[in-house]
């Protein structure tokens, strides 16, 4: 992974006594809660319903063994024993005191993390495939290109007060676990006919209370050109988009307002004039990033060893945990392995210090001393010798943590809801665990198949849920926590937006409405491996309406 | 409210004036972008050196034809949050070749100064006295930056290459 040289020390350093000035100012009364709330955003601090909450950057969804150990001693030190993993591949502290965030960033700073554009209207935290370097399918390490990105972003004198917050996923793979298309710039990299590596740029998509889907703006942008590039859709953005309506300002209404047609131009405009300029990457700097994500020293190992066969004949419980939450590794004899952080009727994302102890303590063990955060809310080692599995599923197990429930129905996305946040119409996350209690049998979970489910307590769509195969929103009716149901919606390469099913549920019927749309779709499945989505796309929502709606 | 200047706090020696009412006979005058449109011709006759207010909806494109007849730019900021400016002085100074002074006006505070600084900004109506006598150590929080900026100092990419290349700037494509 990458690691910080004496300038990336030297910044971050330099950031947490910036910050520190800052809390003092804002403590000794100098600035106003007014003037300190786009600095202390700009470093991840919310202020919420009952505390403070400490975003905290994982990059493109990166940590080392170190840097996880670190994070739990600061959610054993400063919270309250735990910490959320969210869905921006970030890590969420949600009971840190002012008082203590200096420190709190002073020890990040010791692991080369922070807080840095978490949150606040500029560019955040760029996210990207879990996958990345291992799935047989990349064109390149997403990795590369967000590392570049990541510098480049980070403290932009132009655009650190943008009309809004500017989200950036990359994917390196056809096969997108990143949700490009629903970020304000999506990049695919890809290969030009001449074989090189660039970038596929897609702007404009977005969540909240309008979802769009990303539109391509270029469909090649040459490694080197990429800051130059990014850097004249920003201006474009930041000088035209809107800022009379804070529901209007994210670059997506202004791409849709003048089309993307005008959108490019305008940017292409900006472009000539930056373009081969001081922000072109020197092919040296991009040879030193890809550098630190070289592949590990994998060993020599054939597929499907002997040992993991007889295990998994022998015991259901560990075939069952490979079957949903083990993937295929590019390298034979590998594997990659998703954690779930969804026991059943948990809190999802949910981890305790002793548990992430006990992750980071695995990855060192199993998988090159590295770890990947998702966006699903789970974490994911990459590398592990299959003849490692049986060993690592029962380590897991021990800590709670070898939940077989990978892409099923109880994996589930919730926001923090009406329980943290302060926009919140609902909970989301009672829900998330009612649902799951509902499907505890993992065997009717297996039955059922892929599903997402996707919960947010309001429309701004932190849980994803426009997207969500079976989406769940959070609505008051006046004063009582209400919910909306959309099916259909996905974030993959094949992005769509959920429709609305119809009337809203009440918080103690909404699981059973969610209980009758899937027994409809395990009625109408042509076939056991037409999945849920699939269905959905096939019939519409008709039948589930039907089921629904027909009898009320 | 204090006055910088190339990072010193100096008495202010222009004059804001608005949209309506006589203009002053004597002075360097910073008229907003309607004042010039209106009359032009009066104020170019004058001999004292000129100056122009832009709001942060008012593009530099509107002035580009005439930035030669200008010493002074102003730009405001409504609100620290309106970021429109930065843009706007980065073409200015990049685009443009705007040399004259380029003077952030209206909700200007400490935390924002460095970001000014870089985009090409040199002076500075301030509204906390505080902020304006801590000036540099606003500039001095960071020793390096990843972006280049328009002044010319290398960025951290820049930097990591000295040893590669013998050259300072890597602006040209080899
Ligand atoms: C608890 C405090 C939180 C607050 C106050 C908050 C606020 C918001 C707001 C206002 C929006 C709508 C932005 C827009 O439409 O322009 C939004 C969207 C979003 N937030 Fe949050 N959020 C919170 C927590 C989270 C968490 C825990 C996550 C997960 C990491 C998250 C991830 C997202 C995502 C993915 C979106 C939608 C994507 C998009 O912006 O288009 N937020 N949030
Ligand atoms: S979706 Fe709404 S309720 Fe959920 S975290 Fe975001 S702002 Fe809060």
């Amino acid at each position: 992974m990458y690691r910080y040289d004496e300038f990336d020390h030297a910044f971050v350093t330099e950031r947490v006594a910036q910050f520190r000035d800052q809390v003092a100012r804002r403590l000794n009364g100098e600035l106003t809660e007014e003037e300190f709330r786009p600095l202390r955003l700009m470093n991840g601090l919310y202020l919420q319903l009952h505390a403070y909450m400490l975003r905290v950057a994982i990059p493109y969804g990166v940590l080392s063994s170190r840097q996880l150990h670190k994070l739990a001693d600061i959610a054993t030190r400063y919270d309250r024993g735990y910490a959320h993993f969210t869905t921006r591949q970030n890590l969420q502290y949600n009971w840190p005191r002012l008082e203590d965030m200096p420190d709190i960033l002073a020890e990040m700073a010791s692991v080369e993390m922070h807080a840095l554009q978490t949150s606040g209207n500029c560019i955040r935290n760029i996210t990207a495939d879990q996958y990345a370097g291992v799935a047989a399918d990349e064109v390149e390490d997403p990795r590369i290109c967000g590392e570049i990105l990541r510098q480049w972003s980070s403290l932009h004198p132009e655009f650190s007060f943008l009309p809004r917050k500017f989200k950036i996923a990359i994917t390196g793979s056809p096969r997108d676990r990143a949700a490009i298309k629903l970020h304000d710039i999506g990049i695919v990299m890809v290969r030009n006919e001449a074989g090189g590596a660039g970038c596929e740029f897609w702007v404009g998509g977005g969540q909240g209370r309008t979802p769009v889907i990303a539109k391509c703006i270029n469909s090649f942008v040459p490694k080197r050109d990429m800051l130059s590039y990014a850097e004249a859709i920003l201006r474009v953005y930041n000088m035209h988009g809107r800022r009379d309506n804070i529901y209007k300002a994210r670059i997506k209404i202004l791409v849709n307002e003048i089309g993307i047609k005008e959108f490019s131009r305008q940017t292409n405009e900006q472009w000539a004039h930056i373009r081969d300029g001081a922000l072109d990457v020197p092919a040296e700097e991009i040879a030193r990033i890809t550098a630190y994500f070289a592949p590990p020293a994998y060993e020599q190992l054939q597929n499907e060893p002997a040992a993991l066969l007889q295990m998994r004949a022998a015991d259901p419980a560990f075939a069952a945990w490979l079957r949903s939450n083990v993937a295929a590794h590019k390298i034979p004899g590998y594997a990659i392995v998703n954690i779930s952080l969804k026991p059943i009727g948990g809190i999802p994302g949910d981890a305790t210090d002793a548990q992430m102890h006990a992750v980071a303590d695995l990855a060192e063990r199993y998988s090159f001393d590295e770890l990947r955060v998702t966006h699903e809310q789970n974490l994911t080692f990459a590398d592990v010798r299959q003849s490692d599995l049986y060993d690592l599923w029962r380590a897991l197990g021990k800590n709670g943590l070898a939940t077989p429930n990978i892409g099923l129905v109880s994996d589930i996305i919730a926001c923090p809801g009406l329980d943290y946040c302060a926009l919140a119409n609902a909970r989301s996350i009672p829900v998330a665990q009612r649902i799951s209690e509902r499907f505890a049998d993992l065997k009717r979970q297996h039955d059922i198949g892929d599903l997402k489910i996707k919960i947010s307590g309001c429309i701004n769509a932190c849980g994803h849920h426009h997207v969500g195969h079976i989406g769940i929103l959070g609505v008051d009716k006046k004063g009582v926590e209400f919910y909306q149901i959309t099916l259909g919606g996905s974030a993959d390469e094949n992005a769509s937006i959920g429709e609305i099913l119809g009337a809203a549920f009440s918080y103690d019927d909404v699981v059973d409405a969610v209980e009758k749309v899937i027994e409809t779709y395990l009625n109408i499945r042509t076939r056991p491996d037409e999945n849920f989505l699939a269905a959905v796309r096939r019939t519409g929502i008709a039948p589930f309406k039907e089921a629904l709606y027909a009898v009320r | 409210m204090q006055y910088v200047k190339h990072g010193k706090i100096c008495a202010d020696e222009w004059l804001h004036v608005g949209n309506e009412g006589d203009l002053p006979g004597q002075g360097n005058l910073i008229v907003p972008l309607a004042r010039w449109a209106a009359v032009r011709d009066e104020l170019l006759a004058r001999k004292n050196p000129l100056g122009i207010k832009l709001a942060s909806s008012e593009a530099p494109e509107r002035i580009r034809e005439d930035l030669g007849r200008f010493d002074l730019v102003a730009l405001e900021f409504p609100v620290f949050r309106d970021g429109r400016a930065y843009s706007h002085a980065r073409l200015l100074r990049e685009q443009y070749g705007f040399k004259g002074e380029l003077r952030a006006a209206g909700n200007v505070l400490y935390d924002q100064f460095s970001f000014m600084h870089r985009c090409g900004f040199d002076a500075y109506e301030v509204q906390k006295d505080s902020d304006a006598q801590r000036f540099a150590k606003a500039l001095s929080e960071f020793t390096v930056r990843y972006q280049p900026d328009p002044d010319g100092s290398p960025s951290i990419m820049e930097l990591r290459l000295q040893p590669y290349r013998n050259v300072k700037t890597v602006g040209a494509r080899p």
